[in-house]
């Protein structure tokens, strides 16, 4: 059972602001348990809220039930001109479990010293890995309880209470809608959106701007993660070039040996400071931006629904004139017709206002992850500065 | 909108501070020490262009010379000279046929790089020639010894040479020192790719790099030659460091007819050693062996992790650069000003960090890499010169076999009637004698002198370790610090 203290979930929680606020509704995650590849997260529940049957509980849920409530969100109407919150990505052990597997087929090239300490490496790898995984699962949660209208889902609500396997519903659920909606959205989205004249500029402005910029976060996340890769590849360079550093240590008879006994240690510290580097720019950066992607594809999708409707009520209109036309069934063409114009009108006043804290949220997160990476790099290069300059008075010295 | 009973998400209290026109990054809150004045290390170069290695002499008592700078330039003869050349009647060079076009390439001092003669593609040369500067540090009398010993003309004094005439004085002086027991330091290894490269006139990042590692091999390579008290001496590295024309070296190709005798003979070597069991009666000798062994194996792993190590920090920069021109893009997509603006700094920093990574990885490869490098095939003439302390025993050994031979016939011959044969084989046993005394005094001669060059090339090791490896933490530091000013001047530039 792998603890997560409160410590260091502070200081993982980067890509949202503090969305724990309101005491009516807590969540978070405590515990997690991963079993081979699956990972059973412990949700914890605080609230006040007479709609619940206890103030404090707690249930186990997998990354499936997640998607499940994700995805009944997405298809329920009333949520049509909300922003709905991106869900987790599944968790992904691949990259650490291949170094590992590398590792143990090299390991007769390397000394015990060396195994050991790439051993460890992949052990925090892997036990990073895992933390980033619970903390997006936390923020989904959490994105859902502190907004005004999402927290009172009665989905939600299960989710958060269901003492049982959740499987069960999920499969219902599945048949129920056949992933009909997304199919739809993922299929059309382009062509739709930009097939439907926009009467609103506000909305024209957001859909050129959405647009544009997913496709050049994407390409930013992208480009982050290869830098953090090499930040990483350097450490364990270091592991190797400290290891063999020491055996040529023990090797020496002469006073030689502490000059490279030091050396070898200087090379150990380093590639720590350089292995926080890798980690601190993945968190504060690659998170950041990966996290801002799929929060702006969920942007995206409030608009494709919001066009859809649009459409709908054009069709509506057109239908509306043929009725008068054929002078047939004219008050169901004008009901209909009231009614795509009132969901519009809907979607648009939620849409605006979703769109509008959106970018507010975006640029705070922003700027707090920016600034706390900029005062970490200072700090590593600082940290970096004092090992070598120490080394090199002790190498001078002797 | 739906009526809420719960108030708006906290963040929007946070978006009304922040304006438009304002900045993303204040002050910093925490006070930051300034930084100390080390930023002005740029006198720290990375690349060894031309430094004027004049510190390193200056422990040692026993050495008497304080140092001077002396250039060694290279260039390419003149062309018409070179045609004029005859073929050497000895050897017929094979030259690869890539060798047809050979541009001039020109470097001045200062700028390593200015191409000015590269477009110059028009006549033949058969050798590997370009133009480059080095600085050797050279020994150079002072004091009283002045007068005595008069080895150089002048100071300061630059000659230009080719790659070849290296390869040739480094195979004058193998030939004559190797195999009494001088460890001769080897000269840096021919590159039929690369050199390929640069004759058919590419100019881009890897032929520069090419040309740029080869000049510091070289000089590495002089520097490590002349540090040898022995072979400063040497007529053949007076002359090289000297005289204005050297005549050309002709054997030197690599796929001439005697390179490959060259390689026949270096097998036909190997096989010989795994022949001769040699009665080591000196344990100090079997020791040594076991360290250079040993020694060998670390530094070939340690060379190939800091190989490494420079590939992974290319990439890193790469890679920083890559990102940095897409967080440009995403900056300029942007609606809100300062997060824009914002990202933009981003860009900016993050394109000046790549070229302290690409920086800091030339340190990596010249001052780590390449000293491991030159150590790993140094270690190959330390060996070599052990093994031929074998074959020298060998060869005392087997004279003293063929002694106890031509012994015992003429003992038998003693019985015979046969004067003249008997006068003949004392004749031949009073030869052998001196051979073998020679052949054991060779022995003698030979340990002692390895004895005195292993003594000579440890401390050597340590010295040229030590002072490597600090410049090369200098460079370290100086990245860090730049690092760390480029990422505070965020915070400053508003």
């Amino acid at each position: 059972m792998t603890s997560i203290d409160e410590n260091s979930k502070e200081k993982l929680r980067s890509v949202s602001v503090d969305l724990n606020h309101d005491a009516s509704l807590l969540i978070d995650i405590p515990d997690a348990l991963c079993e081979r590849d699956k990972v059973k997260f412990t949700v914890h529940t605080k609230t006040t809220l007479s709609s619940f049957q206890k103030p404090d509980f707690s249930v186990p849920r997998q990354h499936e039930d997640f998607i499940w409530l994700h995805d009944t969100l997405v298809e329920t109407e009333d949520y049509a001109g909300l922003i709905i919150p991106p869900a987790p990505p599944k968790p992904d052990f691949d990259s650490p479990r291949d170094k590992m597997h590398k590792l143990g087929e090299g390991e007769a090239t390397m000394t015990k010293e060396e195994y050991t300490k790439m051993k460890q490496e992949l052990e925090a790898e892997y036990l990073a890995v895992f933390k980033k995984t619970v903390q997006v699962h936390e923020v989904f949660l959490q994105r859902l309880s502190s907004h005004p209208v999402l927290s009172k889902d009665r989905n939600f609500q299960i989710f958060l209470e269901y003492d049982q396997d959740l499987s069960v519903r999920r499969k219902n659920a599945k048949e129920m809608f056949g992933g009909f909606f997304k199919n739809m959205v993922k299929s059309a989205d382009e062509v739709l959106i930009s097939g439907v004249k926009e009467v609103d500029d506000f909305f024209e402005q957001e859909k050129t701007f959405l647009l544009d910029y997913y496709s050049k976060i994407k390409d930013s996340t992208a480009k982050a993660e290869k830098m953090t890769r090499a930040h990483k590849n350097i450490a364990d360079d270091y592991i190797h070039i400290s290891a063999t550093l020491n055996s040529l240590a023990a090797d020496d008879m002469t006073a030689n040996k502490k000059n490279l006994e030091k050396l070898s240690d200087l090379f150990e510290k380093f590639r720590k400071v350089e292995g926080r580097v890798a980690s601190d720019q993945d968190l504060k950066l690659t998170e950041l931006l990966r996290y801002y992607m799929r929060d702006i594809q969920a942007a995206k999708d409030l608009l494709y629904r919001r066009a859809r409707a649009l459409a709908d009520y054009e069709n509506s209109n057109k239908a509306l004139d043929k009725a008068r036309l054929k002078s047939k069934d004219i008050p169901q063409a004008e009901e209909h017709q009231r009614q795509c114009l009132q969901k519009f009108d809907k979607l648009s006043e939620s849409g605006k206002k979703e769109l509008t804290s959106f970018k507010g949220r975006r640029v705070v997160a922003f700027r707090k992850n920016f600034i706390e990476m900029a005062e970490l790099e200072i700090k590593h290069a600082k940290n970096s500065v004092a090992l070598l300059q120490g080394c090199i008075e002790l190498l001078k010295s002797n | 909108m739906a009526d809420t009973a719960r108030d708006a998400p906290p963040e929007q209290t946070d978006f009304h501070e922040l304006e438009d026109g304002e900045e993303l990054f204040p002050e910093p809150a925490t006070t930051q020490e300034s930084q100390p004045a080390s930023l002005a290390a740029e006198d720290i170069s990375t690349n060894s262009n031309g430094p004027k290695q004049d510190s390193l002499f200056d422990d040692d008592p026993e050495d008497l010379f304080a140092e001077a700078t002396e250039e060694v330039s290279l260039d390419s003869p003149e062309r018409d000279v070179l045609l004029s050349d005859g073929p050497s009647p000895a050897i017929t060079p094979i030259t690869p046929p890539t060798s047809v076009i050979t541009p001039r390439i020109g470097h001045t001092h200062d700028d390593m790089f200015t191409h000015s003669s590269f477009d110059e593609i028009e006549e033949e040369e058969g050798g590997d020639s370009f133009d480059i500067h080095i600085s050797v540090s050279d020994p150079e009398k002072v004091g009283e010894y002045m007068t005595s010993m008069s080895l150089f003309k002048r100071n300061e004094f630059a000659v230009k040479r080719r790659f070849s005439d290296f390869l040739g004085l480094h195979s004058k002086l193998a030939s004559k020192y190797l195999h009494i027991g001088y460890i001769v330091p080897p000269a840096p290894e021919k590159s039929i790719v690369g050199m390929t490269k640069v004759k058919v006139g590419k100019e881009d990042q890897s032929s520069n790099e090419f040309v740029e590692k080869r000049r510091s091999a070289l000089e590495r390579y002089l520097m490590r030659t002349v540090k040898h008290p022995i072979l400063l001496k040497d007529p053949d590295v007076l002359q090289f460091l000297e005289s204005s024309e050297l005549p050309r070296a002709v054997s030197t190709q690599a796929l001439s007819s005697a390179g490959l005798l060259r390689m026949v003979n270096k097998a036909a070597d190997a096989v010989n050693k795994m022949t001769i069991k040699m009665n080591e009666s000196d344990a100090w000798f079997e020791e040594k062996q076991q360290h250079f062994e040993n020694l060998d194996v670390q530094l070939r792993k340690l060379h190939t992790s800091v190989e490494s190590l420079v590939c992974h920090r290319k990439e890193l920069s790469v890679n920083t650069a890559q990102f940095a021109k897409s967080a440009a893009m995403l900056g300029n997509s942007e609606d809100h000003t300062a997060l824009s603006r914002a990202l933009s700094q981003l860009a900016e920093v993050e394109e000046k960090i790549d070229q302290l990574h690409q920086d800091q990885a030339n340190a990596d490869f010249y001052l780590f890499s390449e000293l491991l490098g030159d150590y790993v095939r140094l270690l190959t003439a330390v060996k070599g010169v052990f093994d031929h302390r074998m074959k020298t025993w060998q060869k005392w050994q087997d004279s003293q076999m063929l002694l106890q031979k031509k012994r015992e016939a003429e003992a038998k011959l003693q019985f015979t009637n046969k004067p003249d044969k008997l006068q003949q084989a004392k004749d031949e046993i009073k030869e052998l004698e001196g051979k073998v005394q020679q052949g054991e005094r060779d022995f003698e001669q030979i340990s002692k002198t390895i004895r005195k060059e292993v003594s000579r090339f440890e401390k050597e090791r340590v010295k040229d370790f030590k002072t490597i490896i600090i410049k090369y933490l200098e460079s370290l530091v100086q990245t860090q610090q730049q690092v760390n000013k480029t990422v505070s001047d965020i915070f400053h530039h508003n």
